[in-house]
C-alpha cells in the first residue's frame, strides 16, 4: 500500500470544471538503475492510473518509467450531481489500490 | 599500438569508449512510434499544448502540462514522448465523459536534453503535435 494525498474542492459548482490533485508516495523505480554491485535494480512503477465518478469514466493514464518518483497527477473533472471520485492504481506486481473522495454539488 | 596512431584514432571517435552509455531512444524509434499511434491521419501542428521548462536543472523531475484546444468529450487521446529517454514514451492519456478541461499536469524524467514531443487525437480523427527542445543540466539518474 501507499500513501496517496488527494486534493478535491469541498463544494463544486455543478458543470463547472475543477481541478483533482494527487500526490502518491511510490519510488518509481525505472528498471534502467543499477545498484553497486552492477546488478539491474527491477522495475517497480506504477503503470495504470484509473479515475472514474460515479462509475464513469474521467480519464484513464498508462504511466511509463519515465514518471518521476512520488507522481503528482493533476487533471480535469466536470460533474453534474454529488457523487464519489474512485481512483485506482496498479503496480508491476499487480498491486490495485482504490482511494475514494466525495464531491458535494453545491 | 603506437600511442601517435591511437591519439589519430581516438581523436576521429573510432576508440569506442569502455564505459558502456545507457541505451537510449532516438528520434527514429520516436517517429515510428508516432507514425503507429497516428495511422493514415494527417499529423499537424497546433490545438496541443506541451507547457515543459526550456532550461531544465535537475531531470529527475521535471513539471509537465499537456492541454489541447477542443471541448472536453472531443480529445481520444494524448501521448508524450521524450526522443533521448532510454524508455521513450513517457504518458499516455484517455479521456471519458466526466473529464472536464483536457488537460493534465505531472512530473517527469529525462535522461538528456531532447525534444519532447505530445500527439493528440481527437474525436473526428484527426491528429496533432507540439514538441519543446530543452537543455537538461543534470539528466535523470542511470546510476
Amino acid at each position: 500500500m501507499v500513501r496517496v494525498l488527494i486534493n478535491v474542492p469541498k463544494q463544486v459548482k455543478r458543470g463547472e470544471a475543477f481541478e483533482v490533485k494527487l500526490l502518491i508516495s511510490h519510488p518509481m523505480e525505472s528498471g534502467q538503475r543499477r545498484d553497486e554491485m552492477g546488478q539491474a535494480i527491477p522495475r517497480d512503477i506504477i503503470n495504470s492510473f484509473i479515475c472514474t465518478y460515479n462509475g464513469e469514466d474521467v480519464l484513464r493514464a498508462d504511466l511509463f518509467p519515465a514518471i518521476a518518483a512520488n507522481p503528482f497527477l493533476s487533471f480535469s473533472v466536470v460533474v453534474q450531481e454529488s457523487g464519489t471520485l474512485t481512483m485506482t492504481f496498479t503496480d508491476d506486481h499487480g498491486v490495485v489500490q482504490t482511494e475514494t473522495a466525495r464531491v458535494i454539488v453545491a | 599500438m603506437m600511442r601517435r596512431s591511437f591519439l589519430v584514432l581516438a581523436g576521429s571517435g573510432l576508440v569506442v569508449p569502455l564505459v558502456p552509455r545507457p541505451a537510449r531512444a532516438t528520434p527514429a524509434q520516436v517517429a515510428a512510434l508516432i507514425a503507429d499511434l497516428v495511422g493514415d491521419a494527417a499529423l499537424r501542428d497546433g490545438r496541443v499544448k506541451l507547457d515543459l521548462p526550456v532550461l531544465v536543472e535537475n531531470g529527475n523531475s521535471v513539471a509537465m502540462t499537456v492541454s489541447v484546444e477542443a471541448p472536453p468529450g472531443e480529445v481520444r487521446s494524448i501521448d508524450v514522448f521524450a526522443e533521448a529517454n532510454p524508455l521513450p514514451h513517457v504518458l499516455r492519456l484517455r479521456f471519458g465523459p466526466r473529464a472536464g478541461a483536457p488537460r493534465f499536469a505531472t512530473r517527469i524524467r529525462l535522461a538528456d536534453s531532447q525534444t519532447v514531443i505530445a500527439v493528440a487525437k481527437l474525436a473526428d480523427g484527426s491528429c496533432w503535435r507540439d514538441s519543446v527542445d530543452l537543455l537538461v543540466t543534470l539528466a535523470a539518474c542511470i546510476e
